[in-house]
């Protein structure tokens, strides 16, 4: 009946009583799991309202006595643009990368090696950010020195490229934030891509496809919610990516369209961590704070949004 | 996984059948004129950037590929028609974007490697930093405070993430709370890192008073970004353990608890041992939420619970952040930091990888 080493649980299961057998072991253990379940979700509740705690002092105090002397917004306007700039060029130049990374590692690599090759990409996602940011700093930056001065030279016109160039741009920052989320894109990709049903494929191929003409036609308008949301969850990424800009990033300005120059507006994260070490406390740390949470609510609405437009169709998760 | 074969042997075959049928003769690129246009790409642009002064890897791939797409594409479309040449242009273009995000990680390694070696000796591992004001001091504060508050991470993170796990899979069945805690942990593993910090210091602030800075308010934030990827990998292996595992045990008589700890747990261990390696290499390279929850000293601090303390990326963020004189000096150590977090990382990777390669369950489908 029962097994070896049972705790106290003498009351064998009779085919007479009703009530299944509860026995204290099963209780603890359940209501450990629910208990650690339960508080993962207090948890997330508690960031924003300890956040909200500490940035109150910040949203009620007067303009003068914030950071900056001139009001919240004033603080926080350019670093949200900032951020939104960082992320955006992060994105244009990881989007098409990861899809055709994805389609190679999917579609075009010898099955064999596939596995192999998305594991090396994988990799990329381990290196530490702050080494991406000391790595950014003294490789990315002046290997993009002569683009950028050689755009600034040809294509003054163009409102966002200006001088003089800088290996510190807001442009080496973005390129650096590309390869950083890279590999979360590419993995949403890649999952999406092998979830293509075959019989679309074959279809595709017997009517005389090309490989490209298979894949324009049956796996990217399967995949498409799958790469937006793998787009989305790249931006939560760039969005909150701290180290990496706080090392790389020079920030001189407020707003600026210009990409190429040394002048740029921070972003919430780098300013935080730039910041925090000198904030005392009182209305400076609480403004801090404020930013902080203002990131957290643009990542989170980012994040769910991905995560739901991902859970309509398949389980995914970029947590491995 | 499954769905690449066709894809990769049946262009070929339908594109025979179409030449077999149509009575006009597109002929096919050779593998030998690919070859030789492959070649023949490399070797111009090796020449242009000999000309023009700088030979370095990432311009000749750049080069190379631009032009081998421009010919393939020009050569394909006269020989193979235009949506073959189209269909070879792709092909390389994508190739091509392979290569190129292998090269980060491949300059990375090397940056890393190249510059760390100079101060990787052994002073850097058995001195910490105190009263060292130029050369000389290594690291061995912050690689303790590192392995300190990692540590702390894992042993809070662990039980918790298995257990949150364990209730999606075995608990929760389909209910409404399991269902958002599916939810909000994807969510939480896009968390910024810095925002963990910040909640950490909020937290404490509320037992401490503020300014407080120690070692477990960082375990706290680390916390916050370590438990939903143990959740997340746990809960995926969980899933792989058969349901007739669980049967057969319950079938014998065995309460649930015990099924949980003694057959379905075990099953998984290898796959758990691999998530947690991974969720370790992660949050073993933060920053940010230790920038502002545990601070930097030059001491060796090794209470959790007891002040600042000194961690590896800190170390080398501030010794590129705030150098002294001579700045060399500090720029060596930070190089020589930075290699050992990422053996560290890469050490866990493999490890991650060698568990589930050879401690995975024989009977796997």
């Amino acid at each position: 009946m029962s097994t070896t080493a049972q705790p106290p649980a003498p009351t064998a299961a009779s085919p007479t009583a009703d009530k299944p057998v509860v026995r204290p072991g099963d209780k603890i253990f359940a209501g450990l799991s629910t208990a650690s379940g339960v508080m993962i979700l207090v948890t997330l509740v508690g960031v924003a309202a300890f956040l909200l705690w500490q940035a109150w002092p910040a949203l009620v105090a007067d303009p003068s006595e914030v950071r900056g002397g001139n009001g919240l917004l004033w603080y926080i306007g350019p670093l949200v643009y900032g951020t939104l700039v960082a992320a955006l060029i992060a994105l244009i130049i990881a989007f098409p990368l990861s899809i055709g990374i994805a389609l190679f590692i999917s579609h075009y690599a010898p099955r064999k090696l596939a596995a192999a090759l998305g594991y090396v990409i994988d990799l990329l996602a381990a290196v530490p950010s702050v080494v991406f940011g000391l790595w950014g700093v003294s490789v990315i930056g002046p290997m993009l020195m002569g683009i950028q001065a050689w755009s600034i030279d040809n294509l003054q016109f163009l409102p966002f490229i200006g001088g003089p160039a800088s290996p510190k741009s807001m442009l080496v920052t973005g390129a650096v934030l590309a390869i950083m989320i890279l590999p979360i894109m590419t993995a949403v990709n890649r999952e999406v891509f092998l979830q293509t049903p075959r019989l679309h494929e074959e279809a595709s191929l017997a009517l005389g496809a090309t490989r490209w003409e298979m894949i324009r036609q049956a796996v990217l308008p399967f995949g498409r919610s799958g790469i937006i949301s793998g787009a989305m969850l790249g931006l939560g990424r760039a969005l909150g990516e701290t180290m990496a800009v706080a090392i790389i990033l020079s920030i001189s300005a407020r707003y600026t369209p210009v990409v190429t120059s040394p002048a740029n507006p921070g972003t919430i994260a780098a300013d935080i961590a730039l910041q925090f070490p000198e904030a005392s406390h009182g209305a400076h740390l609480a403004t801090l704070v404020a930013s902080g949470l203002v990131l957290f609510f643009v990542t989170l609405i980012v994040n769910m949004a991905a995560r739901y437009i991902v859970s309509r169709r398949a389980a995914f998760s970029g947590a491995n | 996984m499954t769905t690449s074969t066709p894809a990769r042997t049946e262009p070929t075959s339908s594109r025979n059948a179409q030449v077999e049928t149509s009575g006009i003769k597109p002929g096919r690129i050779s593998q030998a004129l690919h070859a030789g246009i492959l070649i023949g790409s490399v070797l111009l642009a090796l020449g242009l950037l000999y000309v023009f002064g700088t030979v370095s890897l990432f311009p000749l791939l750049m080069l190379g590929a631009a032009i081998y797409l421009v010919v393939i594409y020009v050569v394909g479309r006269a020989i193979e028609g235009r949506r073959h040449g189209l269909d070879r242009f792709v092909t390389g273009l994508v190739t091509t974007f392979f290569l190129m995000a292998l090269i980060p990680l491949l300059s990375v390694i090397w940056t890393v490697v190249s510059k760390g070696l100079a101060r990787f000796d052994a002073e850097f591992f058995t001195w910490s930093m105190r009263g060292v004001l130029g050369e000389g001091g290594g690291a061995y504060h912050a690689i303790m405070g590192t392995l300190i508050i990692t540590g702390i991470t894992t042993l809070l993170s662990v039980p918790i993430g298995i257990f949150a796990a364990i209730y999606l899979v075995e608990y929760g069945q389909k209910g409404r709370l399991a269902k958002a805690l599916t939810f909000f942990v994807d969510v939480m593993t896009g968390i910024p890192s810095i925002v963990a910090g910040l909640f950490a210091v909020a937290l404490f602030t509320l037992f401490l008073g503020p300014g407080a800075r120690m070692g477990i308010i960082g375990s706290v934030a680390l916390m916050v970004l370590m438990i939903p990827v143990v959740v997340r990998s746990t809960e995926e292996m969980l899933r792989l353990v058969p349901n007739e595992l669980r049967e057969a045990s319950y079938a014998l008589g065995v309460p649930k608890w015990l099924t949980i700890s003694k057959v379905v747990l075990p099953t998984a261990a290898a796959g758990i041992g691999t998530g947690v390696t991974l969720a370790i290499a992660r949050v073993i390279g933060e920053t940010a939420p230790l920038l502002v929850t545990v601070g930097t000293t030059t001491n060796l601090n090794v209470n959790p619970f007891d002040g600042r303390m000194q961690t590896l990326p800190v170390f080398a963020y501030y010794s590129y952040a705030t150098p002294g004189i001579p700045r060399e000096a500090f720029t060596e150590r930070m190089w020589a930091a930075v290699l050992t977090l990422m053996l560290i990382v890469m050490t866990l990777n493999i490890i991650a990888r060698l568990i589930s390669k050879f401690f995975a369950p024989k009977t796997g489908r």
